[in-house]
């Protein structure tokens, strides 16, 4: 199992705390790991991203070309990541901000109106979790338990009182992934 | 202890705290400001000193002072900070002084980009301040080994009472892997007794200082600086290898390259190609005997730079003409494909596996 995953979008929108959410709970379960961010002279509403890999193997190059999952939050990242996942891979659109579809007819694409939930679950800072839990739901690459385990490892113990609604953030993207599946039945 | 999560850069700083350092002095640049970031906050809580210096030639002067009274003491800068540090280098090689020196790689040269690259190696193994001097220089793969090297990169400069430089990349500094911090194995070291402590009325004072005046006492003091330098060329090289003895191709590649290499090599062998890996571990001194194993009817040696070509002489150098050398890098801070390599290593096969 290797699971090559890009998360990309917006800074602000929390796609690096996502990234290293899913590299903890990865690590807690024993796989090996991987988090790389990308870096450079970025501005403030510039595009962020990072690859991570969760893998039963040593993990080799850390850095994501060719992905089997793409999660993106904002249109420009659908645009530079949706050609690099691999045929069979999924790709998780945020539609909220994201009006186009995917143009690909080779991989599973989701989608997910993350910030509509999010400001529904009355907090609007949970989307990439609503995201990180579609996520989670239709790939099984660690579980939902882990990633809440390493909540206060990423954001320190004095956001342990925010575990309640990511976590139900969490619930509610898998919730949004099922629902997908029954209508494509 | 359990494993915790770490940003490359980070994880230095938290290893060379275990290692007994308590003095940094340095000067922000990316990609390896979360360094001094995190010296800043974490040192003060164990009694030590964090100092942000007016200039990186201000700061390597301070490791030099710091050194000089035998603390254990670590700088870190990229590239081009680097550069402005070798004058301070050199003295402190000429003086003989242990400390530990950060190195993660960005693009040249000049200012260059902010991007990971390996363009140091002649300035780190070759000498970029004056004078026949050598550092360790140690080149670690994952933050795992980034760890466990600064750690023994504290004992070997003492021990030799040389400087250590660690030369990793802005991937390796920015990336965050599982570490854990075991309870490395101490060498015996030798008394401090050189270190300017304060003669307290009972002893001659101790002089540090890299001036000879007398050409016969510099030529005295080159000697045992180079019988030195033997001693760790003797005892000190580490390398990893994998399949060289079987293989028809090896890739030679350090630090973050070599992961690439290795991603490269298990799609190669799925294929059905055998290809080995030699990675260096220490750069100086480089292990060139490693590359004695190599199976004679190896078709190439491929080395695997993020530059034009700088391990390359190295490699030259061990293989003694036995075996075509050929090189792939990218510069710029881009930043190679395990593709790109699978390409390379499949025209050096000739379409022939």
């Amino acid at each position: 199992m290797e699971e090559r995953i890009i998360i990309a979008g917006f800074g602000g929108q929390g796609v690096m705390a996502m990234g290293q959410l899913l590299t903890y709970a990865g690590m807690i379960e024993g796989k090996h790991v991987s988090w790389l961010p990308s870096y450079g002279p970025e501005m403030r509403g510039g595009t962020a991203n990072c690859s991570v890999i969760v893998s039963s193997e040593p993990v080799g190059s850390p850095v994501v070309v060719n992905s089997t999952t793409a999660i993106v939050m904002n249109k420009p990242s659908l645009d530079k990541f949706e050609p690099s996942v691999n045929k069979g891979g999924r790709l998780f659109i945020n539609s909220s901000l994201i009006e186009q579809k995917s143009k690909r007819d080779d991989i599973e694409v989701y989608y997910i109106s993350a910030n509509e939930i999010a400001d529904e679950l009355g907090n609007m800072r949970v989307a990439n979790m609503v995201m990180l839990g579609a996520y989670l739901e239709a790939t099984k690459t660690v579980d939902v338990e882990s990633v809440l385990e390493g909540f206060t490892k990423v954001f320190g113990e004095n956001r342990a009182h925010l575990i309640p609604i990511n976590k139900e953030a969490l619930e509610r993207g898998a919730q949004a992934v099922r629902e997908q599946m029954k209508a494509n039945v | 202890m359990a494993k915790v999560l770490m940003k490359g850069n980070e994880a230095i700083g938290a290893a060379a705290i275990k290692a007994g350092c308590k003095y940094f002095f340095g000067y922000p640049i990316t990609p390896q400001s979360e360094l001094p970031e995190y010296m800043a906050r974490e040192l003060p809580k164990v009694g030590g000193v964090f100092l942000q210096a007016e200039s990186e030639i201000a700061a390597i002067n301070m490791v030099y002072g710091a050194a000089g009274a035998g603390v254990r003491v670590m700088t870190s800068s990229s590239s081009p900070g680097i550069s402005l540090k070798q004058e301070g280098i050199s003295y402190i090689a000429g003086a003989e002084l242990p400390c530990v020196i950060v190195n993660i790689m960005r693009g040249g040269p000049g200012l260059g980009s902010i991007q990971p690259s390996q363009t140091d190696y002649f300035q780190a193994t070759r000498g970029g301040g004056n004078g026949d001097y050598r550092l360790v220089v140690l080149a670690p793969a994952n933050v795992q080994e980034l760890v466990d090297l600064i750690i023994e990169g504290f004992d070997i400069a003492d021990q030799y009472r040389n400087p250590v430089m660690i030369l990793g990349d802005g991937m390796i500094g920015q990336m965050m892997e599982p570490v854990e911090f075991r309870e490395p194995k101490r060498r015996d070291l030798p008394e401090k007794d050189w270190a300017t402590t304060g003669t307290q009325g009972k002893r001659k004072p101790n002089i540090i200082n890299s001036l000879y005046l007398q050409p016969e006492e510099l030529e005295e003091h080159n000697k045992r600086l180079q019988a030195k330098y033997k001693a760790i060329m003797e005892n000190e090289v580490k390398v990893e290898s994998y399949n060289i003895e079987d293989a028809d191709v090896v890739i030679a590649a350090y630090g973050t390259t070599s992961r690439i290499a290795r991603t490269a090599i298990s799609q190669l062998e799925e294929e059905g190609y055998k290809v080995g890996l030699i990675r260096p571990i220490t750069l100086w001194p480089y292990p060139y005997d490693e590359f004695e194993k190599i199976n004679p009817n190896c078709k190439g040696i491929l080395t695997v730079e993020m530059n034009t070509g700088q391990m390359l002489d190295d490699v030259k150098i061990a293989v003694k003409g036995k075996h075509p050398v050929y090189f792939y890098g990218r510069t710029g801070g881009m930043v190679p494909t395990p593709n790109e390599i699978i390409e390379k290593v499949k025209e050096i096969y000739g379409g022939e596996k």
